[in-house]
């Protein structure tokens, strides 16, 4: 693996990223159907798996592609998908079938302008309430959200590690914008590359499911007799189909690990935001002319706070809470017609005034002039 | 001399949950004796995928051995997930006509064609049973059931025919009625390398027989008796004469490579030209 992943400087596209990210963290099967934005994350990695004892296989829909993931994870692999819209509305199901039988895998959707067919090669941030609340029933999503080639690389190892860790699916939210472009990456040697496991079970384990803390998980083949169902499950994988508790407790559980986790899951980057009376809460693509825009209100003398969502899903609203007890005014820029928007006001409780900036068609980014219009009075 | 059968071995002991009279059980035991017969005295080594409804629950969680019971339709391609990355380990699918051939159909067709060496078990009342009683797929033409309350008015899809003709290394197709036929045929797909498919028409007598007009689960072994057709003798008549009869028998053998052997040699290739 070291000869396909030499350390260096790389002037890479943000699907490639992702590949190579996937790689060094140890992924060792992708399953996918193709679907601009995302293809190329899939080409890629149709070369390069072979490469490192991987399979790759082309499915013949979404709902295959993420199914054979799953069978995979169960096999032992680090197993992903790459989507888009569309493939991503038909995956719904089997995520929550991956949340529900504590499946880890990755899948990563290129946000394009939806809904429906839309405008397939035009970039957009629409999918934000979907990745959080997509499939049905109760569940909690991990979302990230990267903003670079670089996060391309570094947040799909993340998501391979959180999925490992909490043995959960973990949504890597990109757009066309952050997957499309090229600018330059650095590559860490392998040997730093933080690489997390899922936790084994030991000879004789038997309970695999629905623990207060993350349960061990076997996989298929070794002699542990797992059983594996979507259904409502005790621990042991046995299904109840009609009682309550064993409900209540299950699905206590699942949501508990991740939100008992929270304060490790959630990242952000932060800018200025000591004292400011007016921070800009953006994610994607659009931190992008964000950042650009508090640099030029800097120049103009006047200071403007910037909070990047690395995570959207869990949401940190504690940390927006403590912002809007301090700010007057939050702006929310996002290329969708309000979806964090409504997070950012429930969490700011309205200690702040919450300013919505949107923009949606053709692909078009928020300028930073017109993020400065909203920020600079 | 080889152990006796001991169903225990091959059973978590927890109760199935099948009606009286279900053909599921048939099923059961004609599995277990094939895998018996083949020498495995339990099911180590074993992969059992199912999606959604009565079928769907032979080996989850009763079988003593890992299974994966996975959303409605896609038991398949989890099975493709496991099997292309853990090539060693048998692969077994079972499900209902509604699961593999209504919501699924799309994933069998592309199995067979990739001929993946995994075995499918499809138990065909001729009825989506779990949910009721709808109609199915499978449903012959002009039954009454709960959602075609007067008479059903479509054509059943023979599925087996379709997964032969669509790559299969093996097919073959029997009812309840042909319980010895049917263990021959799991014996011959477990041991065939590549897509193999074994479709067995049951009886599912609380949502099927009582609309269907049959009264007992004898009368309905009676009619796959008396309608039950062999291939061979089948290939001699007209389509009026085979209208509403169930066509069994062995339907194909092949001995073609399955994905994974074209997938190795393909990776064998490409290290050779990339170093
Ligand atoms: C996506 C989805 N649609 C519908 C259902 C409801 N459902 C559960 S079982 C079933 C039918 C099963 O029929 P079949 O596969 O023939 O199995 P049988 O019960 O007859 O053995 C359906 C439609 C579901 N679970 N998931
Ligand atoms: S409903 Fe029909 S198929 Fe289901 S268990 Fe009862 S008899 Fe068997
Ligand atoms: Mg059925």
């Amino acid at each position: 693996m070291e000869g396909l992943l030499k350390p260096g400087i790389y002037f890479w596209q943000g699907n490639e990223a992702c590949a190579y990210g996937a790689i060094a963290v140890g992924c060792r099967f992708f399953a996918g159907y193709p679907i601009t934005p995302s293809s190329e994350i899939a080409e890629h990695l149709a070369r390069l798996l072979p490469l490192v004892n991987g399979v790759f296989i082309q499915m013949e829909d979404e709902l295959a592609s993420l199914n054979a993931v799953i069978g995979a994870s169960w096999a032992g692999a680090k197993a992903m998908t790459a989507t888009s819209g569309p493939g991503f509305s038909l995956m719904q199901e089997s995520i929550g079938y991956a949340f529900m039988t504590e499946t880890p895998c990755v899948i990563a959707n290129v946000q394009r302008a939806g809904p429906s067919t839309g405008q397939a090669t035009k970039g957009a941030q629409g999918d934000v309430m979907q990745a959080r609340w997509g499939t049905h029933g109760d569940y909690n999503a991990i979302v990230l959200s990267p903003n670079s080639v670089q996060e391309m690389f570094e947040l799909t190892i993340r998501a391979f590690n959180l999925a490992e860790k909490y043995r959960t699916p973990v949504i890597l939210l990109a757009d066309e914008v952050v997957a499309h472009m090229r600018e330059k990456i650095s590559v860490p040697p392998i040997n730093e590359v933080q690489v997390v496991n899922r936790k084994e079970p030991k000879k004789g384990d038997r309970a695999f499911f629905a623990l207060e803390e993350v349960a061990p998980m076997p996989a298929v083949g070794e002699g542990f007799n797992v059983s594996v169902t979507g259904s409502t499950h005790d621990e042991y994988g046995v299904r109840f189909t009609a009682n309550p508790e064993v409900h209540r407790r299950l699905i206590g559980n699942l949501m508990n690990k991740i939100e008992s986790h929270k304060h490790e899951i959630v990242e952000l980057e932060t800018h200025n935001i000591d004292g400011c009376s007016t921070v800009i809460v953006c994610y994607g693509c659009t931190a992008r002319t964000a950042y650009e825009a508090v640099e030029e209100a800097e120049k103009r003398g006047v200071k403007v706070g910037y909070v990047r969502l690395k995570t959207l899903w869990p949401f940190p609203t504690e940390t927006i809470g403590e912002l809007a007890q301090q700010a007057e005014k939050i702006v929310v820029p996002e290329m969708n017609l309000r979806q964090i928007f409504y997070e950012v006001q429930r969490a700011a409780c309205g200690k702040a005034e919450v300013v919505a900036l949107n923009k949606v068609g053709g692909g078009e980014m928020i300028t930073p002039e017109e993020i400065l219009r909203g920020v600079v009075p | 001399m080889s152990p006796r059968f001991i169903i225990r071995n091959y059973l978590r002991g927890l109760k199935f949950p099948f009606c009286p009279g279900c053909g599921n059980f048939t099923v059961v035991n004609s599995f277990l004796r094939a895998v018996y017969e083949l020498g495995h005295y339990d099911l180590q080594g074993f992969v059992f995928c199912s999606g959604i409804g009565c079928a769907a629950w032979i080996p989850s969680p009763y079988f003593l051995a890992d299974s994966i019971h996975t959303p409605h339709g896609r038991s398949i391609p989890v099975a493709i997930g496991v099997k292309l990355f853990r090539p060693e380990l048998r692969v077994v699918v079972f499900g209902g006509d509604g699961d593999l051939a209504g919501i699924g159909l799309n994933h069998l067709l592309h199995a067979a064609r990739r001929n993946v060496d995994i075995n499918v078990i499809m138990v065909n009342n001729m009825v989506y049973g779990m949910t009721g009683g709808q109609v199915a797929p499978t449903t012959p033409f002009g039954t009454v059931t709960t959602t075609t309350p007067y008479r059903s008015f479509e054509r059943p899809l023979d599925v087996t025919r379709l997964v032969a003709t669509a790559g299969a290394n093996y097919a073959a197709k029997w009812t309840t009625a042909h319980p010895k036929q049917f263990k021959e045929s799991i014996k011959r797909a477990l041991q065939t390398r590549g897509f193999s498919f074994v479709e067995i028409v049951s009886q599912c007598p609380t949502a099927f027989g009582r609309r269907a007009g049959f009264k007992t689960v004898a009368e309905m072994l009676q009619w796959f008796k008396q309608n039950a057709i062999p291939k061979e003798k089948a290939e001699k008549m007209s389509l009026e004469e085979l209208e509403g009869k169930i066509i069994v028998g062995e339907f194909v053998f092949r001995t073609a490579p399955t994905l994974g052997d074209n997938l190795r040699q393909m990776l064998m290739e490409a290290r050779k030209t990339c170093g």
